[in-house]
């Protein structure tokens, strides 16, 4: 096998032996194995979650996955808020990408109050564009990240050098880097400016050459191959049985996409189709993603072409102050750069919703998933495995 | 995998040739145009609405006093602090801001050791960033987080209106209300400057809430003639209205008319949703003279208070200028009954055709009752006192209007001019065009005033109506004559008016003689102001108490006149003339009696 090509596999056979009633024999006092708890110390996604490890040697024979360092609460603070005053918490709930949230705050109040058809052309393809440039800055950062866990930093240096120049562009269309805060219940707040498009497309461009040089870095690379290929691999069947989403599912050969599935916005006006893999292993699943870059570059450039000069940027709404929304629920889903990201918001005729429910890949992929994959991990491939699953723990605890 | 896996990779070297793309100063870097930075905001233009306050989900904006901005009408003479410990720089204040002052500037390094700076006042705070002209400001266009125009409300074309008496302003439907209701921004601001301080913001919400009965509530608070002044208020809120600073001000008026309008007339009802179904007495007597908007204000806050009232009325019917000034096409009978009759039901007594001095004295009326509230109004009119203006066909219009109203024959010729630009001007040129459509079958009424156009003290609609209803309204022009031939009214000189008063702010107008011109007419109407009628007090009550230099009696907070306790003056004598200032001041004068009479206790 390949994969073993260059290197020694435990036979792991004997640890952990298993009892009768096939539950796992992991006795700590006999001094076969060790508890380890990685986390919660902040730097980074994976940090801010912890995982209770029993380890044999330095295979996890077992791991847990505890959530609730982060005592945020963004729901709760998100019910207590007048509708438009949601939207700037919301982004709190998942930094990596905060758009998808902005988006979902505002689908889901428009709908509920009859306004989603309202909404002008104008708003909706600059909507589109903020949601894919949010996709393009984390892929920016998510597909060499995943080499940098294997402590391949260059890439990273490269990915977030062009990140930068997205958040360039963020910054001139939205007012901020990160915390966009562009999306609001009615439209978005503010028109492309002048000369946006040929500096993204001079962006683009750049993207395009540091999509070649990646490859070649990542994906024809001898010790990314060696770690990556046949590690932390997703059944089909593991896909059903969590609930797996976006490009993890799609590496395993499970083709959803929201966009494709049930389009919003105009994504069935755009010509794409959504990359995929069989194998399932952290290698498939960027590989994948990578494939999602050009195509998100082609998106891009896909809506910069089709959308309109002018228009409209907001929908005529009702004094934000004053707005009330009429006893309703619904959950609306978008794909996010991590999968498909749902909302379920519910409200009782008063001017705050009554309860908002995040549910996004990470609940999915980082708790549950995570506990099942991390069995047989070797302790160093850890936060390959994580970062390969997009866990974001802040948006799973909301 | 393969050998190639092993030296491709090596590939990245061939970037040790590029130039590097890292910033070397990172700290000065120039942030976007639209960049949301550090605050800014334009004292002078911003109001201290309080409006950014509301919206701030993060609870980062507080309202202060600041040195050298003064509280004064449509200025709460506060403005926004910032907590740089909370905000998020969402914008959504700038968004929101009523008056445009608030915009984020694209700075954003601020480096300090004390804490306690983060909290500044912008605009006020000196920062160095006031000079970027770049950052957030509100988006455009068609951006609003609350509607800028306002809801009209129906009116009967001049054509059907023109020859009628009818009201012509149509109320407005529920949705109509609601969506105007929707735009406040319940600031308050508005509060502050209406003279009865009513609670605007708060009926306001009640529209919103399809709840009419927690809108009577809150209207009877300050004001027990809400179908009166949701007709024919001189809105001085709306003035003032925040919203009115980047798009119309809320119809302040019509949503009171709404909510009046919505309750039937039916005293009962109105007692039901009150709560004033049992009153009880006091057994204190108080005797009212004039049954205008400050007496019937006086008449209906004490007997809340379970004082017996007696109102006196020297006219056959309540209302005073109210019913006898104002026209029916603007204020129709009905709804003053309407108001009345709620009024008469807590059991104040109406004494009509009383002429106080002649029919019953106020020494009388001291001697009978426990305090005596005046509020007896400006019916007399004054002259411009011009040759010609002793003529037979020169009228009065506080005269002419009670005639129509009282029914007795009124003078209409053909030909028309009306000297004045206030709203009695107006209702008269707009009864005259009425009178003489229904005999002529055509308008010709010209109306001249000393202010020019910009500066008639009418409201801009009347003279816009006035105008659709065929009326020639030129303003700008100051009476020099009317011109009499053989005993007969001809016309109206005037020249050109340049300016109205003089460096100290004396009325002195000067006038162009060259640009003279005359207003053809068969009879002229002065409608110049009026004056007030204080025959009904004898010399002996004058001696007791004190005038200013305007001939106005000398009243206290409480309206409690100087030198004779058990004498409250209030209304158009006293402050306005405008009915909601004599709303106020009974209001305040009733209180002050309910003290006067309670000091002992
Ligand atoms: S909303 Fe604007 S005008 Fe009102 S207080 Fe705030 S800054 Fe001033
Ligand atoms: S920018 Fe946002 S958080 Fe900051 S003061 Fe304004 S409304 Fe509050
Ligand atoms: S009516 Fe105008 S001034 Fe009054 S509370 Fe509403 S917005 Fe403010």
């Amino acid at each position: 096998m390949l994969n073993n090509f260059f290197g020694f596999k435990p036979d792991r056979s004997k640890y952990p032996s298993v009892n009768e009633d096939g539950s796992l024999n992991i006795d700590l006092s006999s001094h076969q194995y060790t508890k380890l708890w990685l986390g919660p110390n902040h730097p980074g996604v994976t940090g801010n979650m912890a995982m209770e490890l029993t380890l044999n040697g330095d295979e996890i024979v077992e791991g847990k996955t505890h959530v609730g360092y982060l005592h945020r609460g963004f729901e709760k603070l998100i019910e207590r808020r007048l509708f438009v005053q949601g939207f700037p918490t919301s982004i709190r709930m998942c930094v990596a990408e905060p758009d998808t949230n902005e988006y979902l705050i505002a689908a889901c109040t428009e709908e509920l109050s009859g306004y989603d058809k309202q909404i002008p052309d104008m708003a909706k393809w600059l909507r589109m564009l903020s949601l894919e440039m949010a996709r393009l800055q984390g892929l920016l950062r998510g597909v060499p990240g995943q080499a940098g866990t294997y402590s391949l930093g260059i890439g990273v240096q490269w990915g977030v050098y062009l990140r930068d120049l997205i958040l360039d562009r963020f910054e001139e269309l939205t007012g901020a880097r990160v915390y966009h805060m562009y999306i609001i219940p009615g439209g978005v707040r503010g028109l492309l400016p002048e000369g946006f498009k040929a500096r993204m497309e001079d962006n683009l461009k750049d993207i395009d050459d540091f999509i070649v040089r990646i490859k070649k870095l990542m994906f024809d690379n001898a010790i990314f191959k060696k770690r990556s290929i046949g590690q932390g691999i997703v059944t089909k069947e593991m896909v059903d049985k969590y609930g797996v989403v976006g490009t993890t599912a799609r590496a395993s050969g499970v083709k959803r996409d929201v966009r494709k599935d049930n389009p919003y916005l105009f994504y069935d006006q755009l010509d794409f189709d959504p990359p995929t893999a069989e194998e399932g292993d952290i290698y498939a699943r960027t590989f994948v993603r990578w494939q999602e870059l050009i195509q998100t570059v082609d998106l891009i450039r896909q809506i910069m072409a089709k959308m309109p000069e002018k228009g409209d940027i907001r929908a005529q709404m009702p004094n934000v102050l004053n707005w009330r929304i009429p006893k309703g629920e619904t959950y609306v889903r978008i794909e996010s750069g991590r999968g498909e990201y749902g909302m379920y918001y519910v409200t009782d005729g008063s001017d705050k919703p009554r309860r908002v429910n995040l549910r996004g890949p990470s609940y999915t992929h980082g708790v549950a998933l995570l506990e099942d994959l991390l069995v047989n991990t070797n302790i160093a491939d850890i936060h390959a495995l994580m970062v390969s699953l997009q866990t974001c723990p802040p948006e799973i605890e909301r | 995998m393969n050998i190639k896996d092993i030296f491709t990779p090596f590939t990245a070297w061939s970037g040790v040739l590029k130039d590097p793309v890292t910033i070397k100063n990172p700290i000065g870097r120039e942030a976007a145009p639209r960049y949301r930075g550090f605050h800014d905001n334009d004292i002078n233009v911003c109001i201290g609405c309080g409006t950014c306050e509301a919206i701030c989900e993060n609870q980062a904006i507080d309202l202060v006093p600041v040195d050298g901005i003064d509280t004064k009408s449509g200025d709460s003479g506060l403005r926004p602090k910032i907590d740089y410990g909370r905000c998020c720089w969402c914008a959504l204040c700038v968004d929101i801001c009523t008056t445009d002052s608030l915009r984020l500037t694209n700075e954003y390094t601020w480096v300090d050791t004390d804490a306690d700076n983060f909290r500044f006042i912008p605009g006020v705070d000196p920062k160095d960033w006031y000079e970027k002209e770049d950052g957030w400001r509100k988006p455009v266009p068609n951006y609003n987080f609350y509607g800028k125009e306002r809801v009209h409300m129906g009116e009967l074309h001049a054509d059907e209106r023109s020859d009628s008496f009818i009201e012509f302003v149509k109320g407005y439907s529920k949705e109509q209300a609601q969506q105007e209701a929707d735009r406040c921004v319940s600031c308050g601001i508005c509060t502050a400057t209406c003279p009865a301080h009513m609670g605007i913001p708060e009926y306001i919400k009640a529209v919103r809430n399809d709840d009419m009965e927690e809108g009577m509530r809150v209207l009877y608070e300050t004001n027990p003639l809400p179908e009166i002044c949701g007709r024919i208020c001189t809105h001085k809120c709306e003035d003032v209205c925040s919203v009115g600073h980047t798009g119309d001000a809320l119809s302040i008026r019509w949503l009171k008319r709404y909510i009046a309008d919505q309750i039937p007339a039916d005293t009962d009802k109105y007692k039901d949703i009150l709560g004033t179904g049992d009153l009880a007495k006091n057994g204190k007597k108080i005797a009212i003279i004039g049954s205008g908007p400050s007496g019937l204000s006086a008449a209906h806050y004490l007997a809340l208070l379970g004082y017996s009232c007696t109102i006196f009325e020297k006219l056959p019917k309540a209302g005073g200028m109210m019913r006898y000034g104002i026209p029916e096409y603007r204020l129709p009978y009905d709804q003053i009954d309407k108001d009345v009759d709620y009024i008469a039901a807590l059991g104040v007594e109406f004494k009509y055709n009383v002429n106080i001095g002649t029919d019953i004295t106020l020494e009388q009326l001291e001697k009978d009752y426990d305090a005596v509230f005046s509020g007896t109004g400006l019916h007399l009119g004054r002259s411009t006192r011009i040759p010609g203006s002793d003529n037979e066909n020169v009228y009065q219009s506080v005269d002419l209007l009670r005639d129509i109203v009282l029914e007795k024959p009124v003078p209409v010729k053909e030909r028309v001019v009306v000297i004045g630009g206030g709203n009695v001007a107006m209702d008269i040129t707009r009864s005259m065009a009425r009178l003489q459509m229904q005999q002529f079958g055509k308008v010709n009424v010209i109306t001249t005033s000393l202010e020019d156009e910009e500066h008639m003290p009418a409201d801009r609609e009347e003279i816009v109506e006035a105008r659709e209803e065929g009326c020639s309204i030129i303003p700008g022009y100051g009476p020099q004559e009317i011109i009499i031939e053989d005993g007969k009214v001809k016309g109206l000189k005037v020249w050109k008016c340049l300016s109205i008063f003089d460096e100290k702010g004396m009325f002195n107008p000067k006038f162009d003689q060259a640009e003279e011109r005359v207003f053809e007419g068969d009879m002229v109407i002065e409608s110049i102001g009026q004056g007030m009628d204080l025959s009904y007090l004898t010399e002996e009550i004058k001696s007791k108490i004190e005038f200013n230099n305007r001939g106005r009696i000398v009243v206290d907070a409480d309206f409690q006149a100087k030198g004779l306790p058990w004498l409250f003056v209030g209304g158009d004598i006293i402050e306005g003339p405008d009915v909601i200032h004599g709303i106020a001041n009974g209001h305040r004068a009733a209180m002050g009696i309910d003290k006067f009479l309670n000091q002992g206790r």
